[in-house]
């Protein structure tokens, strides 16, 4: 037995056989299940949507989506019109949520004009427009759901993350961080100047909705950063259109 | 332990307290520094571990007699690698929201020394059965030592189990804080992982002298 695996020959059809039988194994795995990855993805884009204007399970503490199974539903009965906005034309399309934003930011990069997915959305006779962004936190991609009224303020939000560090960075997907956005305007006098997440702000309880920010983690100084800066640069790309909504 | 004969089950307990991977063996403690600022990822890591490292135990078992040993080591990696790849696909397409509470730490399993030691130094030479005890024994181990850790960072650092609050509301000063207690800013960094780690380490070491090294 010892002579048989020590041989060079040996080593490399052993080497060869482990890769062909663990790399059919993983694709075949990864093919099969790819319909019900996707078809998971394509929920939860529909639960953050809706999470982000307020239709959500939340209790006390925790923040709750509408299940899997209700959601295609909720999102048909609440969002009303799904609008993709490049440069100066606005087209509706009921596909627009299934946008991939990443694709998009790597588009505008080799010049080509982004489209911008906004969501709007209706309840209690309450307009919400809903844009989805992404950003860069510590680790990887962090995007978010933020959910305005015509006037930029924010409504609610929802944020996640690919994989920022647990108790710290990856906290930003808790109500405790996420509820302090509600309420909070994103121009100052008319001029849009987007949200920081500010360390020392002197105003944990956020009772000022008015200063343009939010208080940090501790610990997670660069998510919060990735924060700033996504919701600054990408949510600015809607300026214009909610500038036409004033007419 | 009727179940197991007397040296079957000290390859599960052995590994729990005299011989325990992170304290006296000091494997896997990047991961145990890293994941540990909150319970409930303590204890998703320990589960996640206690599969693969049961299961991987046992493969790399049957495969024992056959494996080339110029290239045992990337066997061993291939063999860890893919079985987490095949874990974490079934749980996007099966249980979507704890694979998102296990994102980072799928890839943190496969950096995790403990598997690639039990694999190197245990399952290479015994059977499958022993192998497979010897993997649940170690995650076992390992996991003991992670939900200890996250359980007092959790609670020093955050004032909350599982994400609970249990010690009252820091912001608005009730229970606890309403008597001028204060959370732990430090508990949550990493270093406070590895003294919390180390006064296990001591404790373990004053109750049974035997483990003292010279």
């Amino acid at each position: 037995m010892e002579n048989r695996t020590d041989k060079n020959s040996y080593t490399i059809l052993f080497a060869i056989g482990m890769v062909l039988v663990v790399g059919t194994l993983l694709a075949f795995a990864a093919s099969f299940l790819k319909p019900n990855i996707d078809e998971n993805k394509r929920l939860e884009k529909q639960q953050n949507i809706l999470y982000a204007m307020g239709v959500n399970e939340n209790d006390e503490n925790n923040a709750n989506f509408v299940s899997t199974t209700d959601a295609p539903e909720l999102f048909k009965k609440y969002i009303e019109k799904q609008l993709i906005i490049q440069g100066a034309d606005v087209a509706e399309d009921d596909q627009a949520y299934l946008i991939d934003v990443k694709k998009e930011q790597t588009n505008a990069k080799a010049g080509i004009e982004r489209k911008l997915p906004l969501f709007v959305g209706k309840k209690d006779n309450t307009l919400f427009y809903i844009a989805p962004i992404r950003g860069k936190g510590l680790w990887d991609a962090v995007w978010a759901y933020v959910a305005m009224d015509k006037n930029m303020v924010i409504q609610g939000v929802f944020f996640d993350h690919k994989g920022e560090t647990a108790g710290l960075g990856a906290n930003i997907n808790k109500r405790f961080f996420m509820d302090d956005f509600i309420g909070e305007d994103l121009k100052n006098n008319g001029v849009f100047k987007g949200i920081a997440v500010a360390k020392g702000n002197a105003d944990p309880l956020n009772k000022d909705k008015t200063d343009n920010e939010v208080d940090a983690i501790a610990g997670a100084t660069i998510t919060g950063n990735g924060i700033s800066a996504m919701l600054k640069s990408e949510l600015k790309l809607y300026e214009p259109y909610f500038e036409t909504l004033k007419n | 332990m009727g179940l197991l004969s007397k040296k079957d089950a000290k390859l599960i307990t052995d590994p729990l307290a005299d011989n325990n991977p992170i304290t006296i063996q000091v494997l896997g403690i990047c991961s145990a520094l890293a994941i540990t600022a909150e319970l409930k990822a303590s204890l998703v890591m320990a589960i996640s571990v206690l599969f693969v490292l049961g299961i991987g135990n046992v493969v790399i078992s049957l495969m024992r007699n056959i494996i080339p040993s110029k290239i045992r080591i990337i066997v061993q990696l291939i063999v860890v690698a893919a079985l987490v790849i095949i874990v974490d696909l079934v749980l996007k397409a099966f249980a979507y929201e704890l694979s998102k509470t296990l994102s980072v730490f799928v890839g943190l399993i496969i950096t995790n020394c403990i598997i690639m030691g039990r694999f190197e130094a245990f399952a290479l030479g015994n059977g499958p059965w022993k192998s497979f005890l010897d993997g649940i024994g170690n995650a076992l181990g390992y996991g003991v030592i992670l939900i200890i850790v996250g359980f007092f960072r959790e609670l020093l650092g955050s004032g909350t189990l599982f994400g609970i609050p249990v010690l009252g509301d820091p912001i608005a000063k009730t229970g606890l804080y309403s008597m001028g207690y204060e959370n732990n800013g430090f508990m949550i960094m990493p270093p406070m992982a590895l003294i919390v780690v180390g006064i296990i380490i001591w404790v373990q070491r004053s109750r049974n002298k035997a483990l003292i090294e010279d």
